[in-house]
């Protein structure tokens, strides 16, 4: 492979490895406050790449995007109040299940409305635009992305660092309990996380799906459980772990494909999971608990 | 002179920066009732903790029995940070799981009651016979152990008997009051046929009048069970009361040690407790 | 109490059963869909009690079932293939010489092999997947729930990796599948009719289980699930005893694989994705974690019900000259998701709770029933 394909497949990587940590995002935050894997994180995903299809079809593409952003966050708070929220004092496996349930219900959901034949996703011009640098060349989007990505996440980190909000998500995230003491509003801090991974994750499905083709009821499976993995292997509960996470496995996810290995690419994700949990669990930057006997 | 059933030598447990147990020398005589006090938070039920096998030691040696049942030495990165002393006294590394320990002979009860809610009180007890099964997975499985079943039954039922527990034998044991769950996990610590009982404050949340019976209640079964116990107390009378032995834990040091008599009289101790004196 | 009353009882619905499997049998012709749907019930009933014997008395939570149905379905299929239509099967790379040579030794080996075979066959689908859990067992079983869960889950995905990838092509076929894999056989030499015997497979294998669960070593899984540190304080050794419950689950999860194998005539890696291992535990979920009996009603209930609703609800209906809306494809999968949640979020002990099944109980039902309207 010359340096130059080697560097365009890099770019895509990085490019697919931002959307992946906008999502990742989701799943770190949730999983610090909750202590749950919200397995209907990527179902969301899926679910916004939909909304645009049917928000493109009707407005200018400026307002689609709000319109689809909102209704994705307004759609990851309802989940949380009605699926996740009754099962708070629950053992841990109900509202696991109670995830995979809502996994399920959104992929048979998105089955029965839009069938399970590949909706084309629309093509928003501006952003497809062809750019070239020296000898590399990519579309806006492909450009955007990882810069998208950054100021997100420094916005977040800022938010979470700076505000009496986010002060609130770190102490609930390091002992649930005794945050809701000391009389912060569990309930709001919880729908904050949700509507700002949800948020994300309609961001980071705007980003993804310009770039492809077609959106199935499947299409979230696979990159929710990547990213995933990605929260995992940058620290769980550790924001910029995630979206480094989140780039680590969109670029050797691109190359593997690239080099002829697609049916692996996948499962390299997995096994990337396993290794970190044996040798790692804590994740890159994550931080060790020791369970009091 | 008493054998010696228990005994560790400067026995450490570090935490990152925090010494929770610092050289710890105990030695507990058979068939006597030692105990471990001292304020909250000096170490005690980390000690347990690491005896039983929870926790591996930073530092230092557990002996039960005459065997060697754990041993470390700072390696690592707790090479740079160890604030204990003797470290060059320990070489090798001897690790066994609590489970493995519990089957040498050494039960123990928990702090916070570490019942299984969901089962009934028989099943508790029950369970606690499997770690002494002959019979393997097949042989159990194809009940081809009937008799060694039903002397594991009816031991267990036996214990409850003795325990005062007979009536609620089908309950749940999170329907139980909070002072015959004690006595349950008490009874479930002794089916598994222990040398040694561990007892972490099992007299918390009891009244005086409950805590005298438990007194006579340990007492009664050291003697027909043939036991050694060792046990974690804040309840000073109970301690005073049956202890032949104590030793007192002050920020994972040891501060005093000696009988009751001498323990009550010890101004180290008293000034630990901060007053705590008796009239 | 009633012990001799109840062992009457259920020798008789036993054979009230077994007389209907036989029945249908001899009525093959028409009663199709039916018999399809009891077989399908039958395997799923299978994997079902081995999820819950993890997930719901060992208190593992574990995704990986449809990985290890997967390997016991395909070792299953490649031995069982017949050496005459390997090559119409391995159609695009051929098949590989080592496995073509295995079968032709296996195909000459005598008589009472060859009746033996396909249990053979199932057996060794499942010890493989036995090892192979053993070997991943040692590293996955220490983690947390929620980690052993995803880790599981990624082990499943790993799995089907490794048997849809082009350089296996020709071992598993690849992204092709495998297709021309014989029926169920027949057993003792017939007394046993080919529709039963998944069946007698099925439930030889659930009271195997059942055994498992009411010895010492059950017991000793309930007190992993309800307490870790506890049973390990009660001399419990956790990485034996977890071991052997995911080994054993993944065995039987892999022979009903092998049956599920012969139930479809063909599989491919598809077949085994993460949306079956959410199948089996919205079953498992349905019939009450901690419940075996639940878990063999809710198979049966589940199944059928996908199949019936399937010519209902995936159908426009039309009342009286009005279509009604709602109706159509993929109707019923929207119901079943929005039933699963409801019994997560409302009947959350599912059907059965952690209880078994009992003759006392259900007559008791009917004599306090009777009482109520004959009293007073």
């Amino acid at each position: 492979m010359s340096i130059t394909t080697f560097l365009q497949h890099c770019l895509t990587g990085i490019s697919l490895g931002g959307a992946y940590g906008l999502i990742a995002i989701g799943y770190t935050l949730v999983y610090g406050i909750l202590r749950l894997i919200n397995f209907a994180h990527g179902d969301i995903f899926m679910m916004a790449g939909y909304f645009m299809i049917f928000a493109l079809a009707s407005f200018p593409w400026p307002i689609a995007i709000v319109i689809t952003l909102v209704i994705t966050t307004v759609m990851g708070v309802v989940i949380e109040r009605l699926a996740y929220k009754p099962l708070r004092s629950s053992p841990r496996m109900s509202i696991m299940i109670s995830a995979i349930g809502v996994s399920y219900l959104l992929q048979n959901l998105a089955t029965y409305l839009f069938t399970a034949i590949p909706r084309g996703y629309p093509e928003i011009p501006l952003l497809k635009r062809i750019f070239r640098i020296g000898e590399l060349s990519a579309s806006l989007v492909t450009l955007m992305t990882p810069v998208l990505t950054i100021i997100l996440v420094a916005l977040l980190i800022l938010l979470v660092n700076k505000t009496k909000t986010g002060m609130a998500m770190r102490a609930a995230s390091k002992d649930f309990e005794t945050a809701k003491l000391m009389g912060i509003n569990i309930n709001r801090v919880i729908t904050v996380t949700f509507a700002i991974g949800s948020l994300l994750a309609g961001i980071g499905s705007i980003l993804y799906f310009t770039d492809r083709m077609s959106v199935t009821p499947f299409s979230g499976t696979l990159p929710g459980l990547k990213c995933f993995v990605a929260a995992v292997f940058g620290g769980i509960g550790n924001i910029p772990g995630a979206v480094i996470g989140g780039f680590f496995i969109g670029i050797v996810e691109t190359l593997l494909v690239a080099l002829g290995y697609s049916t692996f690419s996948d499962a390299f994700t997995f096994l990337l999971l396993i290794v970190m949990l044996l040798v790692k669990p804590t994740g890159l930057f994550g931080e060790k608990t020791v369970e009091k006997v | 002179m008493d054998e010696i059933v228990l005994k560790t030598e400067h026995l450490t447990m570090q935490f990152g920066g925090v010494v929770a147990v610092d050289d710890l020398n105990i030695e507990i005589p058979k068939g006597h009732i030692t105990a471990l006090i001292g304020p909250n938070g000096a170490g005690k039920t980390t000690a347990f903790n690491v005896i039983t096998g929870g926790y591996v030691p930073t530092n230092g040696r557990v002996i039960f029995q005459g065997e060697i049942i754990g041993e470390n030495h700072p390696r690592a990165k707790m090479k740079k940070i160890y604030g204990g002393k003797d470290r060059s006294l320990f070489t090798r590394q001897v690790v066994n799981t609590p489970d493995k320990i519990t089957r040498l002979g050494m039960a123990r009860t928990f702090q916070n009651i570490r019942l299984f809610k969901d089962l009934t009180v028989f099943e508790n007890v029950l369970i606690a016979k499997h770690c002494r099964i002959n019979a393997g997975l097949l042989r159990a499985t194809f009940r081809l152990n009937r008799a060694e079943e039903r002397s594991m039954r009816d031991k267990s039922r036996e214990l409850l008997r003795t325990v005062g527990l007979e009536e609620h034998l089908d309950e749940k044991a999170s329907s139980l009051p909070y002072g015959k769950q004690r006595r349950l996990e008490i009874a479930r610590a002794l089916a598994t046929e222990p040398s040694l009982l561990l007892l972490d404050e099992p007299a918390a949340g009891m009244n005086p009048k409950e805590t005298e019976e438990l007194a006579s209640f340990i007492q009664s079964i050291k003697e027909s069970f043939s036991l050694t116990v060792f046990l974690i107390e804040h309840h000073m009378n109970l301690v005073m009361d049956i202890s032949d032995k104590i030793y007192v834990l002050d920020y994972g040091e040891t501060i005093a040690v000696g009988t009751a008599k001498e323990v009550q009289n010890n101004p180290a101790v008293i000034q630990a407790y901060l007053g705590v004196e008796e009239a | 109490m009633h012990t001799r009353r109840n062992t009457i009882l259920t020798i008789i619905s036993a054979a009230l059963l077994v007389g209907l499997l036989y029945w249908l049998h001899f009525n093959r012709t028409g009663n199709g869909m039916l018999i399809s749907i009891l077989q399908k019930s039958a395997i799923l009933a299978l994997v079902a009690v081995s999820m819950n014997l993890l997930n719901g008395f060992t208190g593992l939570f574990s995704l990986g079932q449809a990985g290890f149905m997967s390997i016991g379905a395909y070792v299953t299929a490649i031995l069982l293939i017949p050496v005459s239509s390997l090559e119409g099967v391995y159609y695009m790379s051929g098949v590989h010489p080592s496995i073509r040579v295995f079968k032709v030794f296996l195909g000459s080996l005598p008589p009472w092999f060859q009746s033996l075979y396909p249990f053979f066959a199932l057996i060794l689908g499942a010890s493989i997947a036995a090892i192979i859990a053993a070997i991943v067992g040692v590293a996955v079983l220490r983690l947390k729930s929620d980690y052993l869960a995803i880790a599981t889950l990624g082990l499943s995905e790993i799995i089907r990796a490794i048997f849809s990838s082009p350089q296996l092509d020709g071992v598993t076929n690849g992204s092709y599948g495998l297709n021309k894999i014989p029926g169920f056989p027949k057993m003792f030499g017939g007394l046993v009719p080919s529709l039963v015997t998944p069946f007698v497979i099925s439930a030889i294998c659930i009271m195997l289980i059942v055994m498992l669960i009411r010895s010492s070593y059950g017991r000793a899984f309930l007190a992993i699930r309800e307490d870790e540190i506890a049973a390990e304080a009660m001399g419990i050794s956790l990485f034996k005893h977890k071991s052997v419950s995911f080994i054993i689950s993944s065995f039987f999860s892999a022979l009903a694989g092998g049956l599920l194998a012969m139930y479809m005539r063909s599989i491919e890696a598809k077949t085994f994705s993460i949306a079956l291992t959410y199948d089996i535990l919205l079953i498992v979920v349905i019939g009450g974690i901690g419940s075996v009996t639940g878990s063999v009603l809710a198979s049966f209930l589940v199944t059928a019900s996908k199949e019936w609703w399937l010519r209902f609800f995936d159908q426009p209906l039309d009342l009286f000259g009005w279509q009604v809306p709602l109706f159509k494809t993929g109707f019923r999968m929207v119901i079943f998701s929005i039933l699963l949640m409801v019994v997560v979020l409302i009947y959350r002990r599912g059907l059965m709770g952690t209880n078994e099944f009992s003759w006392d109980r259900i007559l008791g039902r009917f004599k306090r029933r009777k009482n109520a309207k004959g009293g007073a």
